[in-house]
């Protein structure tokens, strides 16, 4: 199935690596125009120019997606260089791990500022447009924490698994206007996120997981990209766990 | 306070796709004029661009009719 997204607008936070650069690429790729957003514009602009060396149509945007002021600005700033956005990809994420036992409640509020709150502030923003257009697409990009939990997590399994709950929320009230909203869950992809948690849990990974690997951007990008599309259109509410099987 | 009818009927025709001759002051929002939750969410933020005043949600859930809202933006604006 060929994915044709031209004169779609697209934002994806937390876009100037790992998994959100995979998605800003795949999109473009699709030949929609993608809003590269993260918290410094040269950041951002690493995605973009690797976009439009490739040949699609990309833009930069610094955004700190915890702040509604700098939420709002970044996405009129969206609007007004490529139009009303239709598929926004909630990305942005940050770990501060350790154990509950000792976690400061600055740890606790920082992962859940960023990646849930983060989420509701850039959908808000986001919903007017598409319901006038009475079509969008917002996918939020969980994890398997949020799942399943994690020692040494709580913050970050607490925020990924109420991005759930705000995925299963967003579908029933915007249903009635064409607009879906869906998360995906990836196990272990290959990026600087996971870069420290060494060898030995990789190797792990490897030997349970019955894919016999850890996951990449790219896997990632593709189920992202599939429920952006049309055909996927009477899929909302649901988490796409994308793990290898790692948690069978 | 005829001309605020006016504006206010034409934001409501273009938010619920109704004609003119079916918005009159008696008109419920939810049952005459087939509007949802979310419909009625967007009439109101489209009336607080139109009119440029907020209308507090409180105040909303007192708004049944044509006649509710548009007496309560006259009192605003």
């Amino acid at each position: 199935m060929t994915i044709d997204l031209s004169g779609k607008v697209v934002a994806v936070t937390g876009a100037s690596r790992g998994i959100g650069a995979a998605i800003a690429e795949a999109f473009a790729h699709a030949g929609a125009s993608v809003a590269c957003m993260a918290t410094s514009e040269a950041n951002a602009a690493k995605t973009r120019d690797a976009i439009v060396a490739a040949g699609g149509t990309a833009a930069a945007f610094a955004v700190n997606v915890a702040d509604e002021e700098s939420v709002k600005l970044a996405f009129s700033g969206v609007e007004a260089d490529l139009g009303p956005i239709s598929i926004l990809v909630n990305n942005a994420g940050v770990t501060r791990d350790g154990l509950m036992m000792r976690m400061k409640s600055e740890d606790w509020d920082m992962v859940l500022d960023v990646n849930l709150k983060g989420a509701y502030l850039c959908t808000q923003a986001v919903m007017k447009s598409m319901m006038k257009a009475r079509w969008g697409r917002i996918i939020n990009i969980s994890s398997v924490i949020g799942q399943h939990g994690a020692a040494g997590q709580a913050n970050y399994a607490a925020s990924k698994a109420g991005l759930l709950g705000l995925t299963m929320s967003t579908a029933k009230e915007l249903g009635s206007r064409g607009i879906t909203c869906n998360a995906i869950a990836p196990g272990f992809i290959e990026t600087d996120m996971t870069h420290d948690l060494g060898e030995d849990f990789k190797t792990h990974v490897q030997n349970t997981a019955p894919a016999g690997r850890l996951g990449t951007p790219e896997d990632i990008a593709a189920p992202v990209l599939f429920l952006a599309s049309e055909p996927a259109s009477y899929i909302t509410g649901q988490t796409l766990t994308v793990d290898g099987g790692l948690f069978l | 306070m005829a001309e605020v009818f006016d504006r206010v009927r034409k934001v409501i025709c273009e938010q619920l796709s109704v004609t003119e001759g079916e918005v009159s002051e008696d008109k419920r929002f939810q049952e005459d004029l087939n509007a949802d939750s979310l419909d009625v969410v967007e009439l109101i933020m489209a009336l607080e661009e139109e009119f440029g005043i907020e209308i507090p949600d409180d105040d909303v859930a007192n708004m049944k009719t044509v006649g509710d809202v548009s007496g309560y933006v006259a009192s605003k604006v």
